[in-house]
């Protein structure tokens, strides 16, 4: 779990969850330059670990993983965060996957694999959306 | 492979070998018994009804002979006991008295005589000359001067016609003379003649010694005599009831079965006996006998026959059954197959899925860096963006071929959705455009406008129309043609008409092609799955399947599917 330092009020606080370490390397070193602070997190149980020490406006959680059930994750951080805004990451042909995180409170969902302008876009809706008064 | 037809071969014949001994056996036992048990049955109540006719007939008949010679010794008494020696004495007298009797009796009384004890006969009426004739050693006067009244048996005497004598012994006034009186042979015999049945039934009389005392009618080209042996049998069983009526089947001399009835007369004096072949008194149960043997005969026959053909036919029925069910074996085997390459397929693009996307990632990680100043100036930045550019643009590549993969291998989405039926064809043209431009198919959509929407799972609606297109298309594969896709509303069901100018299917395979795994493509080409599935999905929703096809002319597909109440436009 690492978290870039400098935390501005006006950047997007971003929690990237995946258990594909690659991915979710490169993913997060091309969002950061896009004025968004991403924190990496390679497991259901880090994620949730992560939103306990810190808040965030946007999380894009991968609903495949080998510790934690993706959806399983999405109800906890519902709980811990109704305002956090979900953004799932499905694989092709499980739609009724997403379509039941999406009953569960996710923000949206994206197939992977999926084009970073998509996923950038998506996240600046969620943002935009889910804005803490 | 040749040992293999063999053991099949050998297999059938055992089967046909089964089913004909099982049918052969089922039928024909149970005729076999019925028909015995019937005749059996029928043969014994036939015995007993023509034994009780016959002894019917006989104790009738005795009774009549015994009344015919009661009757005559009752008139004569009558003339003994009523007009006495002195009258019956004078021959006019005795000659007016034949003639009352011959008119009450006709010809029966031939003649009457008087004879003393000295056995001459002192007076005589009738056709003889027989007046002064001595009898004192005839046998018949022997015993009338023993007994007060005789009657005798049959013999000649002194006229040479066959004849037997009645007579009556007067003893009163302490005279001693006889009444005799001549009955008329052919009359008595006629009582006996007239009982005669069939071709060989004929009766006669006999006396204790077994002489003949009646002329039996044998007819001689029949060569019938009475059965001496048997008649002698009865004779000397005289231990039982007179009036008994006895029956008895015995071989003749020529090895035929005879029946033989018999009764005493004359209280056991006389034995009437009727003679007749069994053969001839059992004709008709004979004739039954034939017919039944003839239809056992027959019948079995019959059912031979048919188990035979029936088997043979049952047998190749299953042989044909057996061959398809191997084939549709193979078939299922090759399906199988499939379906484990396609999970193959998709599981191997679902683990290439990742890593394809990090290069895809680090390759725009990649472009990300390039932006910056320090490489703006380095020769070679449009090189390195243009191999960028190629992975990437190879990276989307490999991801669309693994979404094709896992789309041929994921399971249909069964959601119910809104669909609109006209942009669901619209889009499957689309699809199909390229392939029917490289056939040379020239599709012609026809919708009409403003349908309403239906209620059922997208993909499976278009896995139903994208089969039938496809076929389309496969049957104008060689030589092109036209492709009719029309949409419009009928009652309560929208129909949708597929028709193309192709190939067309054979009359024969048109009753099959909704079967599973029946297919006309070469192996590998076709599983014979699709137009089942349709056919299965369409009967799902409720709707209607069905295709016209011509040889040579084309194929037309109609499919209905029900719109839902509250849909309309």
């Amino acid at each position: 779990m690492t978290s870039d330092e400098n935390v501005k009020s006006d950047r997007i606080r971003l929690l990237l969850v995946d258990d594909e370490e690659g991915f979710v390397n490169v993913l997060s070193k091309r969002i950061s330059r896009r004025n968004i602070d991403v924190t990496r997190a390679f497991s259901g149980s880090e994620a949730i670990q992560a939103l306990r020490l810190q808040a965030f406006d946007v999380a894009v959680l991968d609903l495949k993983m080998e510790d934690l059930d993706g959806l399983e994750v999405l109800k906890i951080f519902k709980i811990m965060d109704p305002q956090l805004a979900v953004i799932m990451l499905t694989g092709h042909g499980s739609t009724e996957a997403a379509k039941k995180g999406m009953d569960l409170g996710a923000f949206d969902y994206l197939t992977k694999p999926c084009e970073l302008e998509e996923l950038l876009e998506k996240i600046t809706a969620a943002y935009t959306a889910h804005k803490r008064v | 492979m040749a040992n293999l037809e063999q053991l099949s071969n050998s297999y059938y014949r055992l089967l046909t070998r089964n089913i004909i001994l099982t049918i052969i056996s089922v039928s024909i036992i149970p005729l076999i018994l019925v028909s015995i048990t019937i005749y059996y049955q029928f043969r014994t109540s036939y015995h007993e009804k023509v034994y009780a006719h016959l002894c019917e007939l006989v104790h009738k008949h005795k009774q009549n002979i015994d009344g015919f010679l009661s009757e005559k010794l009752g008139d004569i008494r009558f003339l003994a006991n009523s007009f006495g020696l002195d009258k019956l004495s004078d021959e006019s007298f005795l000659q007016d008295r034949l003639a009352a009797l011959q008119k009450n009796y006709g010809p029966v009384f031939v003649d009457l005589g008087i004879i003393n004890n000295e056995g001459e006969q002192i007076a005589y009426a009738g056709p003889f000359k027989l007046a002064k004739a001595n009898y004192s050693d005839a046998e018949w006067y022997l015993q009338a001067v023993r007994n007060q009244y005789f009657i005798s048996d049959v013999f000649l005497g002194l006229r040479g016609l066959p004849h037997f004598i009645v007579t009556v012994r007067d003893t009163r006034k302490g005279q001693n003379w006889i009444l005799r009186a001549t009955i008329d042979f052919v009359a008595f015999n006629t009582l006996v003649e007239n009982i005669h049945i069939g071709q060989t039934g004929f009766a006669f009389i006999v006396n204790k010694e077994g002489k003949l005392q009646t002329t039996p009618i044998t007819k001689p080209f029949l060569d019938i005599l009475p059965g001496k042996i048997i008649y002698k049998d009865f004779l000397n069983d005289q231990t039982s009831d007179p009036n008994e009526i006895r029956v008895s089947v015995k071989p003749d001399s020529k090895n035929r079965k005879n029946i033989y009835v018999a009764s005493f007369l004359k209280n056991g004096d006389w034995l009437l006996v009727y003679q007749q072949r069994a053969a001839d008194a059992f004709a008709d149960l004979n004739k039954t006998f034939k017919i039944t043997t003839i239809l056992m005969l027959l019948g079995p026959l019959g059912v031979v026959i048919m188990a035979f053909t029936l088997s043979r036919m049952i047998v190749n029925r299953i042989a044909r059954a057996d061959t398809e069910k191997q084939l549709m074996n193979e078939k299922v085997v090759e399906a199988g197959k499939l379906a484990s390459v396609g999970e193959l397929a998709a599981g191997v693009a679902h683990e290439i899925n990742n890593p394809v996307a990090i290069m895809v990632e680090e390759a725009g990680w990649m472009g990300d860096l390039l932006e910056e100043e320090e490489f703006q100036e380095s020769k070679n930045l449009a090189e390195f963006k243009k191999s960028i550019g190629q992975i990437q643009t190879q990276g989307k590549r490999c991801k669309q071929i693994t979404h094709k993969l896992l789309s041929f291998a994921r399971r249909t989405d069964g959601s119910v959705q809104d669909v609109d039926i006209n942009d669901m064809l619209e889009e499957l043209v689309a699809l199909s455009a390229q392939r029917a431009k490289y056939s040379m198919v020239e599709i012609q959509p026809d919708y009409q406008e403003n349908l309403p929407c239906l209620k059922f799972s997208l993909s499976e609606l278009q896995q139903v129309f994208f089969n039938i297109i496809n076929n389309a298309i496969d049957a104008m594969e060689k030589n092109g043609g036209q492709l009719k896709i029309s949409s419009r509303r009928k009652d309560n069901y929208i129909v949708v008409e597929i028709s193309d100018t192709g190939t067309g299917i054979p009359e024969a395979n048109l009753s099959r092609i909704f079967d599973p795994f029946f297919t006309t493509k070469p192996i590998g080409k076709g599983t014979g799955l699709g137009l089942s599935i349709c056919y299965g999905i369409i009967d799902k929703m409720g709707g209607k399947i069905r295709c016209k096809s011509s040889v040579d002319v084309g194929t037309t597909f109609w499919v209905s599917i029900p719109i839902q109440a509250g849909n309309g436009p």
